[in-house]
C-alpha cells in the first residue's frame, strides 16, 4: 500500500492509513478463522451426536437383522417352546424367559422391604450423622462390587449355606439354583432401588409432614399416609430400574444358577437365564440358526431392559417436575 | 485445573497410545506378531496344551495363546477365522466341514480317557459301573446311590442313600461328544432319548462350563457324578469309577488302559472314534483330540512366517512335545498316527507352496 | 388400651422394623468384604503380583498380565469414551432447544440400561468378526460403550450448574464460541468431569461379560492392542469356576486387588468431589 499521505490518530498514536488497513486485514482474517473454527466446532459436536444416535440405532438394528434367520425358522413359537436342543436344531427360549423372570421377580420381592427400609432410614430417620454416613457408604460400596466377584462369593459362601438349608428341608442338596440366584441378585440390586428411594423420600416437602405432626400424628402415621403416597411413583421407578438391572445380570447368575437349559420344576431347581445362556453358548454357536437364536434372545433382553429403564426414568422425571 | 496441567497430562497419554497402537495398520508381511499364535477350543487336553505351549514358548520364543473355551467354540472360531488354530475332541462332522470357508486339516495330538468321577465320601473302595447303569444314571432313571441296580454290580460296597446329582457340560464340548457317542453305542434308550452331540438336551443335571466347570461341580457337590478328562480327576483327587468294557472287564481309567484302547486303524484324515474299544483291557471311553487348521494358510492377509510357525508348532506337538503327555496321564500318539500326521502336515500349503518347504 | 398407646406401639414397631432391615443390609456387605479380604490376603505375595500364569496344575502362577491387562483395557476405553462423552455432554448442554437433543438423551438412557452381555455380542459382531481376531481393542471398545453414559451425564450435569455469566464474560471479551467453550467453560467443569470419569472407570474395571467374546484372555503380558488380553475380572471368572485349589486362591487374590482398585477410585472421586465442590 502506498502511503497517500493521510494520517489517522488512534488514541494518541498516529497511524498511517496503510498500517490501519493491514491491521484491519489481520483482524478480518482472525475473525474468519474464528468463524471457521466455530463452524467446525459446532459441526463436530453435531457430528458426534449423530454418530452416537447411529450407534444406538445400530445396536438395535444389528440385533434385529441377525435374529432374522431364527425368526424365519421358528416364528413366535420360539418364545413358547421349551426345548433347547442344539443337536436337533430345535430352539425354544421359554426355559430362559422363565428362569429370568422368576429369579428377577423373586429378587425384587425380597428387595422391596430392604430397600424401602433403607430409603426411609436415610430419608426420614437419619438424614445426617454417623448411622446415615455408614449406611449410605455401605450401600454405595455394595453397588460398586463387580458382578463376577458377587458370583465368586456366592459360589463359595452362599451355595454351601443353601446346601445345608436344602438338606434340612429334605431336598436334594444342590446349593445352586433359582433360590440362590435370587438371593444373590437381591443383594446386588438393593443399591439401585435404595438410592433412588432415598432421594425421592427426602424430597417430600417438609410442610406436608409438619402439618401432619402438628395434628398429632406419629412418625409411622406420617410415613404411611404422607411420605409413602407422595413418593410412591419415585419408589416405583427405583424398583423398575432395579428390575432392569436384575434382568440383564450375567456373570453372578451364570456362576450360581446351574446352567440347566430346561424349565425349572421348583424354586430350588437349577435353571438358566437369557443373559447366562448367551454367555455360555455364544462363542460356540455353530451354524446360522444357532447363533441367530442366541442373538434373538439378546434382542429380547435389549428391548425389555430398554423399555423398563425408559419407563423408570420417565417416572422419575415426572416426579421431579411435580416438585 | 489449569491448561498447563492438562498439557502435562497429555504427554504420557500420547506415549502410551503410541506404544499400544504401534502395530495397527502394519501391512508388511512379517512382524513380531507372527511369532504369536492364537488357538482356542477343547478343555479336554488343556492341561497338556498349557504345559506344551509353555515349554514351546521358552524353547522357541514363540508365544502360543490357547484359550480353553470348549470344542464347539474352537470349531466355531476356526470357521469364523478369528483364531489361528482350533482344538476339538470331536472331529468336525461332514456338515461342519462343509460350512467352513475352506478345507480343514485334523491333526491328532494325543489320546485321553473320559473318566466317570464322583463325589461320595461314604464309598471307600472303587465303584464299578456298567454301560447300562451309566446310561440310566445320566438319564435320571437311577437317582439314588443305593439303587439296587448299582448295588448289584457292587455287592461289597456300602452305598449311601444320597441322591445322585448329575453334572454335565453347559457349553459345546468335545468331551460331551465322546461321552454321548459312547452312550449312544451302548444304550438304545440313550440313543432314542438323547443322542450324540457336543451339546445335547440333557435329561437331568447341572451344567458346568468346560472340563474345569464339571470338575468344580463334582468336587463341590456331595453325591455328584460327572464326566471329565482323566487328568482333571487325578489332579483334583476325585474318585473315578471302573467301567465295564465290551469284553466284560471292569477297567480303571488310566494311561495304560487308554493306550490299550488305541488299537483301531486310522483313516487318512485321522477322523475316527475310539469308544467302546474291542481291546481286552482297553478303557471304553477313550478318544483322540485334534488340532484343526486350514489346509491353505494363505487367507486373511496371513504371512508366510505365520503359516510356517503354525506348521512348526504342530510338528513339534506331535513329535518332541509328546514327551509331556504321559506325565500328565495322556497317552502319546501311536507311531502309525504320527506317520499319518506327517503326511497331513505335508499337505498344508501357503498358496501353491508347501509350508514345510518354506525356510 | 387407649388409642394413643396403640398408635405409639405401632410407631415403635415400625421404627424397629425399618432399623432392623436397614442394618441387616450391612450383614451381606460385611460378609462379602470380610471373606474376600480373608481369602485374598493369603494369596498376596510378590510372586502373585509379578508372575505370569503357570500351566494347569503347577503352583506359583501369578496375575501380572491380568493387572496390566485391566489397566490397558481401561486406557483404551477411556481414550474412546472421554472425548466422545465430553463432546456429547457439551452438545446436550449447548443445544437444549434442538429437537434432536431429545433423541440423544433417550439414547443415553437406553445405553445406560443395556446389559453388558448384549454390548459384548455387538462388539463381537462389529469388531471381532471384521478384524478377524480377538483383541484388546475390541474389549476396550465394548467397555467404552459402557463408560459413555456415565461420562455424558456427569459432563452435562456439571456444565448445567456452571453460571451462565462464565460464558457471557468470555463473549464480552471477544472470545469466539469454540474458544469460550474449550478454554473457559470446560476447564471450569473439569472437576465434575474428572469425577465422572473416575466413576466410569470404577464401573468398567469389574466388567467381565463383554470381555468374554472380545478381549478373550491370554496367558501372556500383552501391550499390543491388536492381540487378545487378560484382565482381572476374566481371570477371576476362569479360576473361580475351575476345580483347582491354587486357582481359587489366585482368584481371591485377584478379587481383593480388583475391589481395592474400585474402592480407591470411588473414594477418591468422592473426596475430590467434596474438595472441588462438585455438585451433581
Amino acid at each position: 500500500m502506498t502511503d497517500s499521505g493521510l494520517e489517522l490518530t488512534i488514541g494518541s498514536k498516529p497511524y498511517s492509513v496503510g498500517a490501519v488497513n493491514s491491521r484491519v486485514r489481520i483482524e478480518l482474517k482472525r475473525i474468519k478463522k474464528f468463524r471457521l473454527f466455530d463452524w467446525l466446532f459446532k459441526k463436530s459436536l453435531g457430528f458426534s451426536s449423530i454418530l452416537f444416535v447411529m450407534i444406538i440405532i445400530g445396536i438395535f438394528l444389528t440385533l434385529l437383522i441377525q435374529s432374522i434367520p431364527s425368526i424365519k425358522e421358528f416364528g413366535l413359537s420360539y418364545y413358547t417352546h421349551s426345548t433347547w436342543n442344539p443337536v436337533e436344531r430345535e430352539f425354544g427360549s421359554l426355559p430362559f424367559l422363565v428362569g429370568t423372570v422368576i429369579t428377577s421377580f423373586l429378587a425384587l420381592i425380597i428387595t422391596i422391604p430392604f430397600s424401602l427400609s433403607i430409603s426411609l432410614f436415610l430419608g426420614e430417620y437419619f438424614r445426617k450423622g454417623a448411622p446415615s454416613t455408614f449406611l449410605r457408604n455401605a450401600v454405595e460400596i455394595l453397588g460398586g462390587i463387580p458382578s463376577v466377584i458377587y458370583g465368586f462369593w456366592g459360589l463359595f459362601f452362599l451355595v454351601p449355606i443353601m446346601r445345608s438349608l436344602e438338606v434340612s428341608l429334605g431336598l436334594p442338596s444342590l446349593g445352586i439354583g433359582i433360590f440362590t440366584t435370587s438371593i444373590l441378585l437381591f443383594i446386588m440390586i438393593i443399591p439401585y432401588s435404595a438410592s433412588i428411594g432415598r432421594e425421592v423420600i427426602s424430597m417430600v416437602p417438609n410442610h406436608l409432614k409438619e402439618a401432619a405432626y402438628s395434628l398429632g400424628a406419629t412418625k409411622y402415621e406420617v410415613i404411611r399416609s404422607i411420605v409413602l403416597p407422595y413418593a410412591r411413583s419415585g419408589i416405583f421407578a427405583g424398583i423398575l430400574l432395579a428390575l432392569g438391572r436384575a434382568l440383564g445380570e450375567t456373570m453372578a447368575v451364570t456362576m450360581v444358577i446351574g446352567n440347566r437349559n430346561a424349565l425349572p420344576t421348583s424354586i430350588f431347581s437349577p435353571a438358566n437365564t437369557m443373559a447366562s445362556v448367551i454367555a455360555n453358548e455364544f462363542t460356540e454357536a455353530t451354524g446360522d440358526v444357532y447363533v441367530s437364536s442366541l442373538i434373538q434372545i439378546g434382542l429380547l433382553l435389549f428391548v425389555v431392559t430398554t423399555i423398563i429403564n425408559i419407563a423408570g426414568k420417565k417416572i422419575i422425571k415426572q416426579f421431579g417436575k411435580t416438585q | 485445573m489449569n491448561l498447563s496441567l492438562t498439557k502435562l497430562f497429555f504427554l504420557p497419554v500420547l506415549i502410551a497410545s503410541m506404544v499400544l497402537f504401534s502395530s495397527c495398520g502394519k501391512n508388511d508381511k512379517t512382524s513380531s506378531s507372527d511369532k504369536e499364535l492364537l488357538g482356542a477350543g477343547a478343555t479336554f487336553p488343556y492341561p497338556l496344551y498349557s504345559k506344551m505351549f509353555d515349554v514351546y514358548g521358552k524353547e522357541k520364543n514363540v508365544k502360543v495363546n490357547y484359550q480353553s473355551i470348549g470344542s464347539g467354540a474352537g470349531i466355531q472360531q476356526l470357521t469364523s477365522r478369528t483364531v489361528d488354530f482350533g482344538a476339538s475332541d470331536a472331529f468336525m462332522s461332514d456338515d461342519e466341514m462343509s460350512k467352513a470357508p475352506a478345507k480343514v486339516v485334523h491333526i491328532p495330538t494325543c489320546l485321553g480317557a473320559v473318566a466317570i468321577a464322583y463325589n461320595v465320601p461314604e464309598i471307600t473302595t472303587t465303584l464299578k459301573l456298567t454301560p447300562e447303569v451309566l446310561a440310566l444314571i445320566f438319564m435320571g432313571k437311577i437317582n439314588k446311590w443305593n439303587d439296587e441296580r448299582i448295588a448289584k454290580i457292587n455287592p461289597d460296597v456300602k452305598l449311601p442313600s444320597t441322591a445322585i446329582t448329575v453334572a454335565h457340560r453347559s457349553d459345546g464340548s468335545g468331551t460331551s461328544y465322546i461321552f454321548t457317542e459312547y452312550l449312544t453305542k451302548v444304550s438304545e434308550d440313550w440313543k432314542k432319548a438323547v443322542g450324540t452331540g457336543k451339546s445335547v438336551n440333557w435329561p437331568v443335571g447341572l451344567g458346568g462350563k468346560g472340563n474345569e466347570g464339571v470338575g468344580a461341580l463334582v468336587t463341590q457337590q456331595p453325591g455328584c457324578i460327572g464326566y471329565v478328562e482323566l487328568i482333571y480327576a487325578l489332579q483334583n483327587k476325585m474318585q473315578t469309577a471302573q467301567l465295564q468294557n465290551k469284553n466284560g472287564n471292569f477297567i480303571t481309567p488310566s494311561l495304560k488302559s487308554t493306550n490299550e484302547a488305541a488299537n483301531v486303524s486310522l483313516p487318512e484324515d485321522t477322523r475316527v472314534s475310539l469308544t467302546n474299544s474291542d481291546a481286552d483291557n482297553g478303557y471304553p471311553i477313550v478318544s483322540f483330540t485334534w488340532l484343526l487348521l486350514y489346509k491353505d494358510q494363505n487367507y486373511n492377509d496371513r504371512s508366510e512366517e505365520k503359516a510356517k510357525q503354525i506348521v512348526k508348532l504342530l510338528w513339534w506337538v506331535t513329535h518332541e512335545g509328546q514327551q509331556y503327555a504321559e506325565p500328565l496321564s495322556y497317552a502319546s500318539l501311536p507311531p502309525e498316527a504320527v506317520k499319518k500326521v506327517e503326511v497331513l502336515l505335508n499337505t498344508v500349503t501357503y498358496g501353491d507352496k508347501k509350508v514345510l518347504d518354506i525356510k | 388400651m387407649s388409642n394413643l398407646i396403640i398408635r405409639k406401639i405401632k410407631n415403635n414397631i415400625f421404627k424397629y422394623l425399618v432399623f432392623t432391615f436397614a442394618v441387616l443390609l450391612a450383614v451381606p456387605l460385611l460378609l462379602i468384604l470380610f471373606y474376600i479380604v480373608k481369602e485374598g490376603i493369603s494369596s498376596l505375595n510378590w510372586g502373585f503380583i509379578f508372575n505370569l500364569p503357570k500351566p494347569v496344575g503347577e503352583t506359583g502362577g501369578g496375575i501380572a498380565n491380568a493387572i496390566i491387562g485391566t489397566f490397558e483395557l481401561i486406557f483404551i476405553a477411556s481414550l474412546i469414551a472421554i472425548p466422545f462423552g465430553i463432546a456429547l455432554g457439551i452438545y446436550l448442554t449447548e443445544f437444549q432447544k434442538k429437537k434432536f437433543t431429545y433423541y440423544v438423551r433417550l439414547g443415553v438412557d437406553v445405553l445406560q440400561g443395556t446389559p453388558s452381555i448384549v454390548i459384548g455380542m455387538i462388539a463381537y459382531l462389529w469388531i471381532v468378526k471384521q478384524m478377524g481376531s480377538f483383541s484388546a481393542l475390541s474389549g476396550g471398545a465394548a467397555l467404552s460403550i459402557m463408560m459413555l453414559p456415565l461420562i455424558i451425564t456427569s459432563t452435562e450435569e456439571t456444565l448445567k450448574l456452571l453460571p451462565f455469566s462464565l460464558k457471557e464474560s468470555a463473549y464480552a471479551l471477544g472470545v469466539p464460541y469454540y474458544a469460550a467453550i474449550i478454554r473457559v467453560v470446560l476447564p471450569a467443569a473439569m472437576n465434575g468431569i474428572v469425577t465422572g470419569i473416575m466413576l466410569g472407570v470404577a464401573r468398567i474395571a469389574g466388567e467381565t461379560a463383554p470381555l468374554l467374546f472380545t478381549a478373550f484372555g491370554s496367558p501372556f503380558m500383552n501391550l499390543d492392542v491388536m492381540k487378545p488380553i487378560s484382565s482381572l475380572p476374566h481371570v477371576i471368572f476362569t479360576y473361580a469356576t475351575s476345580p483347582y485349589k491354587e486357582w481359587h486362591s489366585l482368584a481371591w487374590g485377584a478379587s481383593l486387588i480388583l475391589i481395592l482398585l474400585i474402592l480407591i477410585l470411588n473414594i477418591s472421586a468422592k473426596m475430590l468431589a467434596k474438595r472441588w465442590k462438585v455438585k451433581f
